[in-house]
């Protein structure tokens, strides 16, 4: 019987340990190799050709990333057009719509490249990591990540409840630019 | 040596923590005095009444005893004798108790009065190290550095407490006990020294992987040598004087330094790292972690979270010319 209580109690240890963190991240100028298409047209009948390696996964489905990320939100003066996700200068991004898509790739690459009318580059001023960070926040003031990874907690005064009590939704796939979202001419 | 005699030599090398720059025993300020009297008068009563109670017990367990009287005989004097004896010790208690009690309230209220400074210092704690703001009432005159305080000496400094991110503690041993750092929420304590000299402060709230590296200094000065210090950090950054700081600036400019940090002066003014417009007028490096040498400079540059895991500062890739350039450029910050 004590036998059985004492591997009961190391058995439960099996359960302290929730996620890997690493402990560096990569040197600033790396990048990593995604590509991601935002139109369907391509030549011949291929299809458009994209690089995804499933490294989203790693940030989506990580709660320390998603809580550095939303600080980095707040460091990077994010808010400053985002608001808290509500939208201001910039678009909404707690919301389900998605102009150049809503993986986490597509928000990747959003942040590194900079898009039209406004949203800046980042490439050079934030380690690939970051972007990363970031990007799986955006995705979970939407809810597109797990509920027990999402952040849960605000630091200070936010306009509406944590990320992990939002609902669910699931990420656009899209990644076709609407005419909304295109360079002016 | 036979182990008993072993501990006996070691256990006093352990006194030796007692003194220095970081220890509550050795109060170098009057809020540190004052926790440093409740330390020794309840270690006093307690010792006292532990060895009462021990000599009580052994005198109990030692003495002959008489033969077992009789169960149904009576004997009311000495009843009434072992009545006062219990109740006397009873009231005896709650005496020391209350007193004690009210002792320390009293030496908390003091502890915790707050006033209107003639300095205000707002300390904000981020994880690992700490944003010092000086705060007045010109904001001309409002300038941040980090991981430093200076005071003057014998005067007493207010000092508002916020956090960023999570709950840190504000600990200097030496010139006052801890207060909690609590984001959304604001602490005052009072800080004073009453010799000039170097204190070290750590954060005394576990805050994550760097917790233990989030260390401070409190450098207390006499009034003039504070007022020209502070003169000097409200200047702007010098600006680069040779050839090789001027690459240095312009690197520090063109590289994601200036993503997080602020040197006034320049076109660099982001708040989510420590403000280097005088980077090298301080003692150390990190919070705390290393002197500040070019060695240790070139280390944490290139590569912080080799030198510091956990921290916030991301490895920074330069290109091998471009390392010297900004660190004569850093190290011109005075």
């Amino acid at each position: 019987m004590r036998t059985l209580a004492i591997a009961l109690v190391l058995l439960s240890l099996a359960a302290c340990q929730r996620e890997e963190r690493a402990l560096r991240g990569d040197p600033m100028a790396d990048e990593s190799r995604e590509k991601i298409a935002l139109t369907s047209l391509s030549p011949g009948d291929s299809g458009p050709i994209e690089v995804r390696t499933g490294r989203g996964e790693e940030y989506t489905g990580n709660a320390y990333h998603q809580s550095e990320g939303k600080k980095l939100f707040k460091q990077m003066n994010c808010n400053g057009c985002h608001a808290n996700g509500g939208g201001g200068m910039g678009v909404p991004l707690m919301d389900d719509t998605w102009i150049y898509g809503g993986r986490i790739e597509n928000v990747v690459q959003t942040i590194r490249e900079g898009r039209p009318n406004g949203m800046p580059s980042f490439r050079g001023k934030l380690p690939d990591e970051q972007i990363w960070q970031l990007a799986a926040y955006v995705l979970s003031m939407s809810r597109a990540v797990p509920q027990d990874v999402a952040p849960s907690r605000d630091d200070d005064m936010h306009p509406r409840p944590a990320e992990s009590r939002q609902p669910a939704v699931t990420g656009v796939q899209g990644g076709t630019v609407p005419p909304s979202g295109e360079a002016p001419q | 040596m036979r182990p008993r005699a072993g501990v006996a030599c070691v256990l006093p090398l352990a006194l030796a923590g007692c003194q220095g720059w970081q220890s509550a025993l050795d109060p170098q300020g009057p809020q540190a005095r004052s926790l440093a009297d409740i330390i020794w008068v309840f270690t006093g009563v307690a010792v006292a009444v532990w060895v009462l109670v021990a000599v009580a017990l052994a005198a109990a367990l030692l003495r002959r005893r008489a033969e077992p009287p009789d169960p149904l005989s009576r004997a009311p004097d000495r009843e009434r004798a072992m009545g006062y004896a219990v109740g006397g010790c009873v009231a005896l208690t709650l005496v020391v108790i209350l007193a004690l009690t009210g002792y320390s309230y009293a030496t908390q209220k003091e502890l915790f009065s707050t006033h209107e400074g003639r300095i205000t210092i707002l300390l904000t704690g981020h994880q690992f190290w700490w944003d010092v703001r000086y705060e007045d009432p010109a904001p001309s005159r409002v300038f941040s550095t980090a991981n430093e305080i200076h005071i003057p000496v014998g005067e007493p400094v207010r000092i508002k407490l916020e956090a960023s991110d999570v709950i840190h503690s504000f600990w200097v041993p030496s010139l006052l006990g801890k207060q909690d750092l609590i984001p959304g929420r604001q602490n005052l304590v009072r800080l004073q020294a009453d010799r000039p000299g170097v204190y070290r402060g750590q954060c005394a709230e576990f805050c994550g992987w760097q917790h233990a590296h989030m260390s401070l200094l409190v450098v207390a000065h006499p009034r003039e040598e504070f007022e020209a210090w502070r003169d000097a950090q409200l200047a702007s950054a010098a600006p680069p004087s040779t050839d090789e700081q001027k690459e240095g600036q312009r690197v520090f400019l063109s590289n994601p330094c200036m993503t997080c940090h602020t040197v006034r002066g320049t076109s660099a003014g982001a708040v989510a790292g420590p403000d280097l417009t005088h980077l090298a007028s301080r003692r150390m490096l990190g919070a705390g972690m290393l002197p500040l040498t070019r060695g240790n400079l070139a280390a944490w540059v290139v590569d912080a979270p080799g030198v510091k895991p956990g921290v916030h500062m991301p490895s920074i890739k330069l290109e091998p010319h471009e390392l010297h350039p900004l660190l004569a450029y850093l190290e011109g910050l005075k």
